[in-house]
């Protein structure tokens, strides 16, 4: 996949660089030096974005002094909401600003596609999951992935890099993007989902069927997260961000991402924010004033109902699929039985040699189903959860224009109090209430800028989402269809050595 | 809904082929009197109603017999039912394997479907509701077809053989133009019949078990039809099952693709088309795949199911010669003892009552083995090449289906193909289109930066 980079991603690079230097310059700077802390914090305190109405409320109360003032239009950038670290507020917004100019920049690249075609052969990454492992035993144990990558992007020291990573580094990887870009409105991979069921089996799986069904488990699961790679890697974005660097390039252990775990405490503070979040997504109806958004919001729903149900569609195909190919290999079993009894020599052969087509037609046809399955249900299942991530970022936005709301409503209170205050002329309040004003002032106009850069990168990630999905439909069902000729292929074959075998019978 | 009337006479070729099937299997079947024509025995029409199904028997002969050279008449299936049970009866054929009875006419799994159709008819799209219907119809008439099917088969084998053609019952069956009144068995009736055959089957085990058989063709011919009747009808319940799964990969080949067309309405432009051509492709293979089903139906598990039933009426006759040849010993004891008994007595009338009884049976078996032997061998021979014909058209089919899926699977990627390429160029312009787009963002953009800077 990677190697077929479309030209329109490619050709950011050069920009894409600078524009995560400015990313990382705040970001990985607290990133590299506090690592841990900060992504233990990050995981146990909830989003910036619900503290703020709480905090705010306080100097609401507090603050009587009314202030003359009823420029509306002036808002001052405020940032707290966008930042991980919550120390380097300022430096953000400053880079915020430069970052929208930056993004303009390199959507401007786009027609420049045929340009910059050579920069894209010359990048590459290409990222697979070579191989499995089981380390442990019993329930401590765990399956390792070996990623091996092969770059001559300049962030990696190396072209051919390997690494060792469980299930969970992934997750960590997912999650660790996802505070860092969800905000600024990217569209993040959906890692692979957790399988409780699965993985237990593995870890006690003693006979052979179950390892046998353990083994498939591992194979998807590996298929999956080499896709969720693929996907990030072809990101413009988080191809570069340092985080995903590291997993592909340590070669040590990562920190343990505790907080990936169902059971854990974070586990459980993620349930509450999720919980919290479907019940705002549900409550919450922002009036819609950019008529692209609204149209997309429709268009994505759709989407969604209509993939969902294309799944199911296919998944029970894939059940039919296998119990044809079970019940084909049955009767290739039968059939041999009755060829043992035949007392006709050469009807006997015959139906022996019936029976040998039917085994062989039963692989064509589990082997037709696992394409079903892996070609075709699982592109499927990465949409559905592609989309859940395009309305994420869609949430994202909305929780956005929630706060700069909420910065408007608390700013004309204060404006009121002002004015109140003035008219009764209690001047001596009126200071503070004026800086608050400003204050509220400034942290509107960040909201605006904020939900504007938001609004604009998700349509930049949106197009480009889009663009990468038609591609891939379209790949992806030629190669179905390419399948679907070769077992056919197949089946003739078969078939065509069993026509001699059928005349002799006479 | 269905329409409950079917004229057999527009069979498509499917039907026609069935036909033809059976109709030369008859022949093969019979080797004395392959040429011999003077009797022909059709179903020229059938008529569904309800629950029962009529069918126009059309008969042709050349025999004295008859009183007209043509005729038809219309029987049910209980009077066919009731042409079987007079041969089986009838003690004169007891060395003749009796032709399988046609199996009834069965609709339900298809009414049952149509009705879980109709109630599931809100959960799909009227496309696919439409989709389901037809198929469903093409699956009830293929059912009909082959019960016509079935039942001539069972005239023509009569109708060929050189004893069973004279039958009187057989005629009156062709040639009495009124009903032939024969009612479904009673209560009573059905019980007795269990009965019966609860005791046929003892006594079958019972005589297999004391009677020990003089003749070692006979012995491996039993031993064989044994086991192998057992064996075929596990293959054709497999059999059954494979060609019912396939149906219903067929079947949910109609579900994505009209998932397809309906992604393809909300979807993006460019994906429009190339989804709708997927969603045609599949519905394509969709047909071929449901061809691959019935004729797998058709050529394996037809074939056979009718030797699991012909294979039983060979075990039949076996166990009437084996009863024979117990009521042969039988007489022989009573010879004996008869002899035993009357050794003063000259010349009583007791043992040359169990003389004759001995004689005549003795008789009885000698000619029902030579008649058994015959047939039995007929029996096989007729198996072999009726295997020999249906597993070579399976394979053929069976690579014509596959040639059939991997021409249209070829078409449609060509289609595909070429049409990416012309769309690449539309990409590449939609590109530079959105391109501009943003450039207006970003100047908009600009702009509102230098009016918060001026601010």
């Amino acid at each position: 996949m990677t190697d077929k980079l479309p030209p329109l991603i490619a050709a950011d690079d050069p920009v894409d660089d600078e524009d995560d230097d400015i990313f990382s310059s705040t970001i990985d700077d607290l990133s590299s030096l506090r690592n841990e802390e900060l992504y233990a914090s990050a995981a146990i305190v909830p989003p910036p974005l619900t503290n703020i109405s709480l905090n705010d409320e306080p100097s609401t109360v507090e603050s009587h002094v009314p202030l003359y003032d009823t420029k509306e239009e002036q808002p001052e950038p405020s940032n707290e909401v966008v930042s991980n670290g919550f120390e380097a507020e300022i430096n953000l917004k400053e880079n915020d600003t430069i970052t929208t100019t930056k993004e303009i920049d390199q959507v401007e690249e786009i027609p420049n596609v045929s340009i910059n075609d050579k920069n894209i052969e010359n990048s590459y990454i290409k990222i697979s999951i070579s191989e499995t492992t089981k380390v442990g035993e019993g329930m401590s144990s765990y399956v390792a992935y070996r990623i091996v990558t092969r770059t001559n992007l300049p962030m990696f020291k190396s072209n051919n890099l390997a690494v060792l990573r469980r299930f969970s580094d992934f997750l960590g990887l997912h999650n660790k993007l996802t505070e860092k870009y969800l905000r600024n409105g990217r569209l993040i991979p959906p890692a692979p989902q957790k399988n409780m069921l699965g993985s237990t089996r593995i870890k006690i799986s003693g006979n052979q069927s179950d390892q046998t069904t353990s083994a498939e488990f591992i194979e998807k699961r590996r298929l999956a997260l080499e896709r969720f790679l693929k996907r990030i890697a072809l990101h413009p974005i988080l191809r570069n961000d340092k985080n995903f660097c590291e997993f592909l390039e340590q070669d040590c252990e990562l920190p343990k991402a505790t907080s990936t775990s169902a059971l854990s405490g974070a586990g459980v503070m993620r349930l509450f924010n999720k919980v919290g979040e479907t019940v705002n997504k549900i409550t919450y109806k922002m009036d819609e004033n950019e008529p692209w958004f609204e149209e997309k919001e429709v268009q994505i729903e759709n989407l969604d109902l209509q993939l969902r149900n294309l799944h199911g569609a296919v998944e029970s195909l894939v059940i039919n699929r296998k119990e044809l190919a079970h019940s084909s290999g049955s009767f290739a079993k039968s059939a041999a039985v009755l060829s043992n009894c035949e007392e006709h020599t050469g009807l006997s052969r015959a139906l022996s040699q019936l029976a040998d087509v039917f085994e062989k037609v039963e692989s064509v046809r589990t082997e037709q189903a696992n394409t079903d399955f892996s070609i075709f249900c699982e592109l499927l299942k990465d949409y559905i959860g592609l989309i859940g991530a395009v309305k994420n970022v869609f949430h994202e936005r909305v929780k956005v224009y929630q706060n700069m709301q909420h910065a408007q409503m608390i700013l004309t209170k204060k404006r009121d109090q002002k004015t109140k205050l003035e008219l009764t002329g209690r001047l001596d309040k009126v200071g503070t209430v004026t800086n608050e004003v400003t204050e509220w002032e400034a942290k509107l106009s960040r909201c605006q800028d904020e939900f504007d850069q938001i609004s604009k990168t998700i349509k930049v990630e949106f197009e480009q989402f889009e663009i990468n999905r038609i591609k891939e439909f379209k790949t992806v069902i030629s190669s179905y269809l390419e399948e679907m000729i070769n077992h056919q292929t197949q089946i003739i074959k078969h078939w065509q050595a069993f026509i001699p075998e059928a005349k002799a019978i006479a | 809904m269905l329409s409950d009337e079917f004229d057999v006479e527009d069979n498509n070729s499917q039907s026609d082929l069935l036909n033809e099937d059976l109709m030369t299997e008859g022949s093969n079947s019979e080797n004395v009197d392959l040429s011999d024509n003077s009797l022909q025995v059709v179903i020229s029409d059938a008529l569904s109603e309800k629950d029962r199904v009529k069918f126009t028997v059309l008969s042709k002969t050349t025999l004295p017999d008859f009183q007209k050279s043509e005729f038809s008449v219309v029987r049910q299936h209980e009077e066919f039912i009731w042409l079987h049970d007079q041969f089986e009866e009838n003690e004169d054929y007891a060395g003749f394997i009796i032709p399988p009875a046609p199996p009834r006419p069965d609709f339900d799994s298809s009414r049952e479907k149509l009705q879980k159709l109709g109630e599931g008819e809100g959960t799909m799209t009227k496309e696919e509701f439409m989709k389901m219907k037809k198929e469903l119809e093409a699956e009830y008439l293929a059912t009909f077809k082959k019960t016509v099917a079935m039942h001539e088969m069972f005239l023509s084998r009569l109708a060929q053989h050189p004893v069973f053609r004279y039958d009187t019952n057989f005629r009156v069956f062709l040639e009495y133009d009124q009903d032939l009144a024969v009612r479904t068995k009673n209560k009573k009736e059905l019980f007795e019949e269990i009965m019966k055959s609860l005791s046929k089957t003892t006594d079958e085990y019972l005589l297999s078990a004391t009677v020990r058989d003089v003749n070692d063709f006979f012995e491996q011919e039993k031993n064989f039809l044994i086991d192998y009747y057992g064996h075929l009808k596990d293959a054709t319940m497999k059999s059954d099952k494979m060609v019912n799964k396939h149906k219903d990969v067929a079947d949910s080949y109609i579900k994505i693709s009209s998932c397809l067309v309906q992604l393809s309405t909300f979807d993006h432009r460019e994906l429009d088309w190339f989804l709708n051509r997927f969603s045609e492709t599949l519905e394509k293979l969709r047909k071929v795949e449901g061809r691959v089903a019935s004729d797998e139906d058709l050529k394996l598990s037809d074939t056979l199911r009718y030797y699991v039933g012909d294979s039983f009426a060979a075990k039949r006759l076996l166990y009437r010669r084996l009863r024979c040849l117990a009521n042969y010993e039988t007489a022989n004891r009573n010879l004996e003892k008869a002899r035993a008994k009357n050794k003063d007595v000259h010349a009583a009338q007791e043992v040359y009552d169990a003389e004759a009884t001995q004689q005549l049976s003795c008789e009885k078996f000698e000619v029902m083995s030579d008649k058994g032997k015959e047939e039995l061998i007929d029996f096989k021979a007729r198996r072999v090449s009726t295997f020999n014909k249906n597993l070579l058209e399976l394979a053929e089919w069976e690579i014509k289906h596959a040639q059939h899926q991997i021409d249209i699977l070829k078409t449609s990627l060509e289609m595909i193909n070429s049409e990416e390429k012309k769309s690449t160029l539309n990409v590449e312009l939609a590109r530079s289109y959105h391109g501009s787009n943003c450039f207006n963002l970003f100047m908009s953009m600009n702009l509102n930066n230098l009016f918060v800077s001026f601010n």
